[in-house]
């Protein structure tokens, strides 16, 4: 026991940072990131803006989507160093001088969301769906927002949601 | 998630120089498989080497009629290419029938075809997986293998390859365009992945220290007469059970050229050129396509919970009859 406590630690080489810049929702931000930090947390942990959500952390849910240089991406499969020189769009980069995004706005019109965990991404990626423009029918929107998964079904009135967007744009 | 290095390639020679100095090293592109996969602790390198800016993401024309598409062409961009929609539709729908929106605007052309099976137990760490960790077994043979290979398999792989534009491709006669320590060359796409026989943990043909730089069409694109069709447990963005790339050449109603492959049967997209040999010249119908889907899957085999494939995989060709009426994307004309 004695021979345990008075061990040496192993050395364990501290992570070599990398600095990026990123322009998150219109701001220049510098960080020093270790690689391993995906852009969701360098969101969430490293720049406080926590609007983004972790669901599955692989991929599956969409919950992590955002904007990056407009199109939208699963931040959780992305590392951050990766997107060195990007602008970055969040939920919390949508509304302008304090007037709700007409899709955010719509959400509510329609009443889009329960729980409202999924709803970020829903935007986010809604938000990149309405910018690529080949969503005409609601079952195109169906199938390209197939990405975002809401456990609580709104899925009617989120489809709503878009296409009401989508007419206003 | 381990921890690791991580450096950027300057050019394809710097990014083949960094990864023959590093073994444990990997090229990181969209990273939507890779990165999911160290989520998992399945894949562990020591290094990223990331490739994702290098400029190989033009999709140009070549001297002979056909495409030079670029590594790092996202899947998305190369899907809704004006040149790919119009004279490779089939690839277009194959692409698009693959993941969710966000995943195709990550996802790089050579990463689609390097990405790893989707097999349950490759990815759970728990279990023995010979493509994991070459010869602990084979968790599936005598496990859950509802989404596994009916054609092809070995005594130590059952594994699927996943993608869906591979299938295109390989129907398509791509060729995949590497670079590496022995100089560029290139392989054609059936050639590229691999049966898993004895040694399942090498998925293709490249060597560890090669890049993928482009994949090339001819110009034979088969924009006519053809369907991509995919059969899955939901109707969107999920791995295919069975998918068919069909295209045809056609005189009349007389098969001038045909191409067949399948996916999610196979380590590979499955393709036998006998198959298509033998429909040169037939008529095109029912009957024609119904001995042809019997030829091509004459030695399949299913084991506990997917021998339902062995079924499924012919019903897709009488599906692409250009006298049937039953699936919208049937383009036959």
């Amino acid at each position: 026991m004695t021979q345990t406590l008075t061990a040496p630690r192993p050395t364990i080489p501290a992570p070599e940072k990398i600095p990026i810049r990123l322009t998150v929702n219109g701001i220049e931000m510098q960080l020093e990131l270790a690689p391993w930090t995906t852009l969701l947390d360098a969101l969430r942990d490293h720049l406080d803006l926590t609007g983004t959500k972790r669901g599955c952390d692989h991929g599956q849910c969409g919950a992590c989507t955002v904007l990056v240089d407009g199109r939208r991406i699963n931040s959780c499969l992305t590392l951050a160093v990766m997107k060195d020189g990007t602008k970055i769009t969040t939920i919390e980069g949508l509304a302008t001088d304090g007037t709700l995004h007409p899709l955010q706005q719509a959400f509510i019109d329609h009443d889009a969301f329960q729980c409202g965990y999924c709803t970020p991404g829903q935007i986010c990626s809604a938000a990149g769906l309405i910018a690529e423009g080949k969503a005409k029918s609601v079952d195109e929107i169906r199938e390209l927002m197939s990405g975002n998964i809401c456990r609580c079904g709104a899925y009617p009135n989120i489809v709503a949601a878009i296409q009401h967007s989508m007419a206003q744009s | 998630m381990i921890n690791f290095q991580y450096t950027r390639a300057t050019d394809v020679a710097d990014a083949v120089r960094q990864i023959a100095a590093d073994p444990a090293a990997k090229f990181i592109a969209g990273g939507t498989n890779l990165i999911d996969l160290m989520k998992e602790d399945v894949e562990r390198p020591s290094r990223l080497i990331d490739i994702s800016q290098l400029p190989l993401n033009t999709v140009e024309e070549t001297a002979d009629g056909g495409l030079r598409i670029g590594a790092l062409v996202p899947n998305s961009d190369l899907a809704y290419h004006p040149l790919i929609a119009q004279r490779y539709p089939m690839l277009a729908s194959a692409i698009l029938a693959g993941a969710s929106a966000q995943l195709r605007n990550m996802a790089s052309t050579g990463g689609n075809l390097l990405q790893r099976t989707r097999c349950y137990y490759f990815y759970d760490t728990a279990t023995p997986c010979n493509k994991r960790e070459p010869g602990s077994g084979c968790s599936a043979i005598a496990g859950l293998n509802r989404m596994h290979a009916i054609l092809g398999a070995s005594e130590a792989c059952i594994a699927t390859h996943p993608s869906d534009m591979c299938v295109a491709l390989a129907a398509l006669d791509a060729k995949v365009h590497v670079d590496g320590p022995a100089g560029a060359h290139a392989i054609a796409l059936p050639d590229f992945h691999r049966l898993p026989e004895n040694t399942p943990q090498r998925d293709t043909n490249l060597e560890p220290n090669e890049i993928v730089t482009a994949v090339e069409l001819p110009a034979r694109g088969f924009a006519t007469n053809y369907t991509y069709l995919k059969i899955r447990d939901r109707l969107s963005y999920a791995f295919a059970l069975v998918s068919v790339a069909a295209a045809l050449e056609l005189e009349g109603d007389t098969i001038k050229e045909a191409r067949l492959a399948l996916g999610g049967v196979a380590h590979k997209p499955w393709r036998d050129p006998s198959v298509e040999a033998a429909l040169r010249g037939q008529s095109a119908g029912q009957s024609t396509f119904t001995r042809a889907a019997d030829l091509l899957l004459h030695d399949a085999k299913g084991f506990e919970h997917n021998a339902f494939k062995i079924g499924l995989a012919p019903r897709h060709h009488p599906r692409t009859d250009p006298g049937g009426d039953r699936h919208p994307a049937v383009t036959v004309q």
